[in-house]
């Protein structure tokens, strides 16, 4: 308790599912989830491995609190070797998938080789099947949802899918569980379709235990009083989820606009959370219909919202799926400044569509945005043209040609296959790599790293690629959690953004939602696992824990190529001071901040993890 | 004083806190498909809804019951299992309209929800209120507060 300590290994090439034992020698070291399949993907998948051939194994897995009455204790995540970056994956998923897996019995279920032809995944408590997909395969994930329902008789299944760019080689493709939750980047989604794996069907009736129920209790119901009472989990993110961000990013000059050359958008309060909240002249109602919970969370920080039933997207549509006429899962920040911001487009419903098709199709927004972004930019520098985009004319704030992007990209065809090659690959086709905004081949997340210092060391040196969840040091620079410091300065923001990668890493390998960080350290998380696991879980020995992932994902990625030489950022974010807001004139101070970090990590100063690290970290 | 478990799914996030809490207090394991209350999420209709048993006065499950294994609790007005009486017959199931009695097939019993002996776990466990436990004879005071304001002259 409080594994199952039960592993489903599903061999794809041979048809074969067999139960075997988790390795708790490794869960002693790494815990479970993103540290514990990540040390499975280490022993199992040579770093050099293509990722998208039957060599790559992908890892979905729980943590130990997850499918108990911990807030927010239902997540999971997919671990593999990404087909956008080359570097680890770890993808992380809310909804009600990883508690289910958890209730059948399963901490992990891992898919290995590549089926013959298209399948889905049954599993009903111990019985797994591999099952023919013919029906399903082209389909998108909202159609196969309902398709397993009916099929199964079932409407308490739960299912993880992917959509159509999953099966066509989309190198951002997603993996939607309970129709709008994500295990969203790098790519996870194509690594499943390569695999001819459309979907996984889960039903557990177990359930989960914990060592020490009362001590469970005391602790789990005193954490979820802090989260109530803090300012960002308790107020904040439940009255407007994650797009509370929108205007407070904007007015501190760091919301990227325009492909980055911006970092203030003058259309962000049109497209902000508060903006969800107005009603619209066509029939009254808001944008945002109600907050909905993942698994036990207490947060609730998901928007349910309907598009405007006037707006160009859905008017006069009947081909579209019945839910774009009705609520579904709404806009949140990341994908309403990457499709909007970035993009130019200050239309609240197109980014709503916009954020529904990449939930019925399984992609990811960043990653889509920010590509659609980068071609605008080279369509206005007559770099490509409508021969190019198959008629779009892409300029920026065009909100018909950002939703034909993402409608194209959504069916992998024609000019939507090109700019399903993410951003990297995009603009080097081009002949403009330095207008691509990634890093690691990972397209950035929503904040300017000229105007938050500590986040572009954090793109930087992220071991999945530009990445705001893996070192989210926008808390202290300008929540001030734990303590506020100054986004502008580069000072001390090696060691905040050390600290914030190696607890991210322990809260990511828990089962919890990050969003939990905002109120709770390790010393609040650490409790709640010694009552429900058995072992003593300190503080301590969680950091410890922390530091040791990081440096995992890292020598991986260093063997597998895309270690320091890819501590890199674009030109533009070294050398194009930002021109307007409280940002201007300042560039990101990387050059200064990447050798202290290197150092205060106790790598080389060429950024190569050390012996010495090695040894002390039981690597 | 009778207390009710009183429902707003207007406050409901779905989020099976009540469930977890529930089939922990049941069966000792968290477990939503153990669980005496139910969210039913309405997808497309954005919203979710809590359901559980409302312990009718006249109790169809209780009446209907061949062996008396369904006893009304005087103080909390909970109709509770026995289950050393329970032989599993399924026929509360049957006699029950809202389908809140269920069969549970690892123990041969029936299992309903019984208030906790008066302090109900889902009720506790819920973040937004959407489920709490108020006196029986004025589960609708909240609600009649709300427009009693919607009425409130004007100053």
């Amino acid at each position: 308790m409080s594994w199952t300590k039960k592993v489903l290994r599903i061999n794809l090439t041979k048809g074969t599912c067999t139960p075997e034992p988790l390795n708790m020698e490794w869960v002693e070291q790494f815990l479970g989830q993103r540290g514990l399949a990540t040390k499975y993907l280490t022993e199992e998948v040579p770093p050099t491995t293509d990722a998208l051939s039957p060599e790559n194994t992908m890892y979905m897995i729980t943590g130990p609190l997850t499918g108990t009455m911990a807030s927010t204790a239902g997540r999971y995540s997919v671990v593999t070797k990404s087909p956008l970056t080359g570097a680890v994956a770890c993808s992380n998923s809310g909804g009600f998938f990883g508690n289910e897996m958890k209730c059948a019995g399963w901490d992990m279920i891992i898919l290995e080789g590549k089926s013959p032809m298209p399948v889905y995944i049954s599993i009903n408590d111990d019985k797994a099947e591999i099952l023919p997909a013919d029906e399903i395969w082209g389909k998108s994930v909202w159609e196969t949802d309902e398709w397993l329902h009916a099929k199964h008789q079932d409407p308490q299944l739960r299912i993880a899918a992917i959509g159509v760019p999953g099966e066509k080689g989309v190198l951002y493709a997603a993996i939607i569980n309970d129709l709008h939750r994500a295990a969203g980047r790098s790519g996870v989604g194509t690594v499943m379709g390569s695999k001819n794996v459309k979907a996984i069907a889960l039903r557990g009736s177990k359930g989960v235990t914990v060592n020490d129920p009362k001590a469970f209790f005391e602790t789990t119901t005193a954490a979820k009083k802090i989260l109530a009472e803090n300012a960002v989990t308790g107020e904040g993110l439940p009255a407007l989820g994650t797009q509370v961000l929108m205007n407070v990013i904007n007015e501190m000059g760091a919301q990227p606009a325009h492909n980055y050359k911006d970092s203030v958008f003058a259309g962000a309060s049109k497209i902000s959370g508060e903006a969800m909240l107005e009603p619209r002249e066509s029939d009254g109602k808001p944008n945002l219909t109600r907050n909905a919970g993942c698994f036990a969370c207490t947060i609730s920080c998901g928007r349910i919202s309907t598009i405007d039933p006037q707006h160009f997207s859905i008017q006069n549509k009947d081909d579209l799926h019945h839910s774009y006429h009705a609520n579904s899962g709404g806009l949140e920040y990341e994908a309403a400044w990457a499709l909007g911001s970035d993009t130019g487009v200050d239309d609240l419903d197109a980014l709503t569509y916009a954020q529904f098709v990449c939930n019925e199709q399984g992609l990811d927004p960043i990653s889509l945005g920010s590509t659609i972004a980068a071609a605008m930019e080279m369509f206005e520098e007559g770099v490509i043209t409508t021969k190019d985009t198959g008629g779009i004319e892409l300029n920026f704030g065009n909100a018909k040609a950002m939703i034909e992007c993402t409608e194209l990209v959504a069916k992998a065809e024609g000019f939507g296959l090109e700019l399903g090659q993410g951003s990297a690959r995009f603009c080097a086709k081009h002949g403009r790599p330095e207008l691509s905004m990634t890093v690691r081949g990972q397209e950035f997340p929503a904040y300017d790293p000229r105007g938050i210092q500590g986040m572009g060391l954090g793109y930087a040196t992220s071991n999945r690629g530009a990445c705001h969840l893996r070192g989210y040091t926008v808390a202290s620079e300008v929540l001030g959690i734990p303590i506020k410091t100054d986004p502008l300065e580069t000072e001390g923001k090696a060691g905040l953004q050390i600290a914030f990668q190696n607890a991210t890493a322990v809260f990511d390998s828990v089962g919890i939602c990050v969003f939990t960080s905002f109120a709770w350290s390790l010393e609040d998380v650490a409790p709640q696992l010694d009552a429900a696991c058995e072992g003593d879980w300190t503080p301590e020995r969680l950091g410890e824990i922390g530091e040791r992932i990081w440096n995992l994902e890292r020598l991986y990625n260093e063997a597998a190529g895309v270690g320091a030489s890819a501590d890199k950022l674009p030109p533009r974010m070294t050398t194009e001071p930002a021109t307007t807001g409280p940002a201007a004139g300042k560039v990101s101070g990387l050059a200064t901040m990447l050798p202290e970090y290197y150092a205060e990590r106790g790598w080389s100063p060429e950024g190569g993890v050390t012996a010495e690290t090695k040894t002390r970290l039981g690597l | 004083m009778q207390m009710s478990l009183v429902i707003d799914a207007n406050k409901c996030t779905g989020c099976l806190q009540c469930e977890m809490a529930c089939s922990y207090e049941g069966e000792g394991v968290f477990n939503p498909t153990k669980s005496r209350i139910k969210i039913f999420p309405f997808h497309e209709e954005g919203i979710f809804v809590p359901y559980t048993c409302t312990q009718c006065d006249e109790a169809w499950c209780m009446h209907a019951c061949p062996v008396e294994a369904i006893v009304l609790n005087k103080t909390t007005g909970a109709k509770e299992i026995v289950n050393d009486l329970c032989v599993g017959c399924k026929v509360c199931t049957i006699a029950c309209p809202f389908g809140t009695v269920n069969y549970n097939a690892d123990s041969g019993k029936v299992i309903k929800c019984d208030l906790c002996g008066g302090d109900p776990e889902c009720a506790k466990a819920c973040p937004t209120d959407a489920i709490t436990y108020q006196d029986a004879n004025w589960t609708g005071y909240d609600k009649m507060k709300d427009y009693a304001a919607k009425a409130m002259p004007a100053k």
